[in-house]
């Protein structure tokens, strides 16, 4: 139901939102319009660090976490909303390691004298997919449909922060079906393929590019020769590296057929029967394919 | 009992330090080599993750900490969920990391991306990689 009151929810951005994956913000801000969630931006929010400390014996690592959780707490609210799997990855795990003990816990609160509010520890990090499953539920997606994409075959790529390492994803570790429900949803076809938990290479598209090319041009491939029309996929850092750097592959392994990459919140907008500059969709061959998709 | 003998007082030292840092035991592994086997970095490794915790069990903390293998990791957690002993790996290697950047040696060369390059990576690919490669 879109009339009534909205459900509202505290949302992080984080900094890749604000940058270049503003089109990610912009479609998740045009399809919650649909969906009546009222996404409240965290004032004053800072950067999470984008990669959980794996270190046991540094609280410090975590600090970024806790005030972000703090701003959540000085709203009243008890949850918030993530859109970037890095974003979630990293709230989510440091949150719970600095939760689950009341000394670290205490420690940062003390190192953060200066704030009003001390964190309690209960703020709960959620990523949009899990609100979309788990909240408002397949049916009232669907419902909302008005160019279902029958047709377009979807590979969902989950990479690694959205589902990795066991308890800290949205979904089930080694067989995760949250984006292949959403596609169904929509009415496009999710396409079965071998590498949608393989990494992208990640950070390493500074330090070893040509590591991630060559983790690009599996990827993609693998979807291609799958059947894919597009891929979708919930994280800037992937988008960069599976998606722009499409280009450089191409570039360098002749042959190699690319394939356009969309945030979900692109994909579910088309479905919504929104434009695609309402989406930050430029692409014009993207929106080619999905617009004779829906009308279909 | 099998005679390490290169536990030596400064190599114990650091193995301390890397399981006090991690929280794992690295003397649960028994080289199935799943953990390699799905790594996405392997390509780029000069030692294959499993052959670290191997070396580590052996007390050759040196070879590890000078490989390249620590530094090509892009801490994806496939090893570590699909570690049949539960042996968290990208823990292991964060902790290898930490002992070298704890020491200010710094792993990456900002100079050595060219400037067009510079001007298109997304902010999450800079404070990522700064997090995990420099001090
Ligand atoms: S998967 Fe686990 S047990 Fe097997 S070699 Fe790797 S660390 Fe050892
Ligand atoms: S966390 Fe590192 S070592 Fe483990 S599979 Fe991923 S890249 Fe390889």
């Amino acid at each position: 139901m879109s009339s009534g009151k909205p459900r509202t929810i505290a949302y992080y951005p984080g900094c890749t939102l604000k940058t270049t994956g503003k089109a990610f913000e912009q479609s998740a801000f045009a399809i919650a319009k649909v969906l009546n969630i009222q996404m409240r931006e965290i004032e004053r929010w800072n950067c999470c660090g984008t990669v959980f400390s794996l270190t046991t014996d540094d609280t410090m690592h975590h600090i970024a976490t806790v005030r972000n959780m703090i701003r959540v707490e000085e709203m009243g609210e008890s949850e918030v909303l993530t859109l970037c799997s890095m974003c979630y990855n990293t709230l989510k795990r440091a949150n719970e390691f600095i939760a689950s003990d009341p000394v670290r816990l205490s420690e940062l609160n003390d190192f953060m004298y200066k704030e009003e509010l001390k964190y309690s520890g209960k703020v709960k990090v959620r990523h949009l997919l899990e609100l979309l499953r788990d909240d408002l539920g397949w049916e009232q997606i669907r419902s909302k449909v008005t160019k279902p994409l029958s047709g377009l075959r979807v590979a969902s790529y989950y990479g690694c922060a959205l589902v990795r390492p066991e308890g800290a994803g949205v979904d089930n570790l080694e067989d995760p079906s949250v984006m292949e429900d959403l596609v169904r949803a929509l009415g496009a076809e999710p396409v079965n393929w071998p590498s949608r938990l393989e990494c992208c290479g990640s950070y390493q598209t500074l330090a070893n590019k040509d590591l991630v090319l060559e983790r690009t041009e599996h990827i993609v491939s693998s979807a291609r020769e799958s059947g894919a029309d597009l891929i979708i996929l919930s994280c800037p850092l992937c988008e960069f590296n599976i998606g722009t750097r499409q280009v450089e592959v191409a570039e360098r392994s002749y042959g190699f057929k690319g394939l356009p990459v969309l945030y979900f919140t692109q994909l579910m907008g088309f479905a919504f029967g929104l434009e695609a500059k309402e989406l930050g969709i430029e692409d014009e061959a993207t929106i080619k394919l999905i617009t004779e998709m829906g009308a279909a | 009992m099998i005679e390490l003998g290169k536990h030596t007082k400064s190599r114990r030292d650091i193995l301390d330090k890397v399981e006090r840092i991690s929280e794992v035991d690295v003397f649960a592994c028994y080289q199935c080599g799943r953990c390699s086997g799905d790594c996405p970095s392997i390509s780029l490794m000069d030692i294959m993750p499993n052959q670290a915790i191997r070396l580590l069990q052996l007390g050759e903390v040196e070879a590890v900490l000078s490989s390249k293998t620590i530094w090509v990791c892009a801490s994806c957690f496939t090893c570590t969920s699909r570690c049949p002993k539960g042996i968290d790996i990208a823990r292991v290697l964060e902790a290898l990391r930490q002992v070298c950047l704890r020491k200010n040696i710094d792993q990456l060369d900002l100079n050595n991306i060219p400037e067009e390059e510079r001007e298109r990576y997304p902010t999450i690919a800079w404070v990522s990689a700064l997090r995990k490669l420099s001090g």
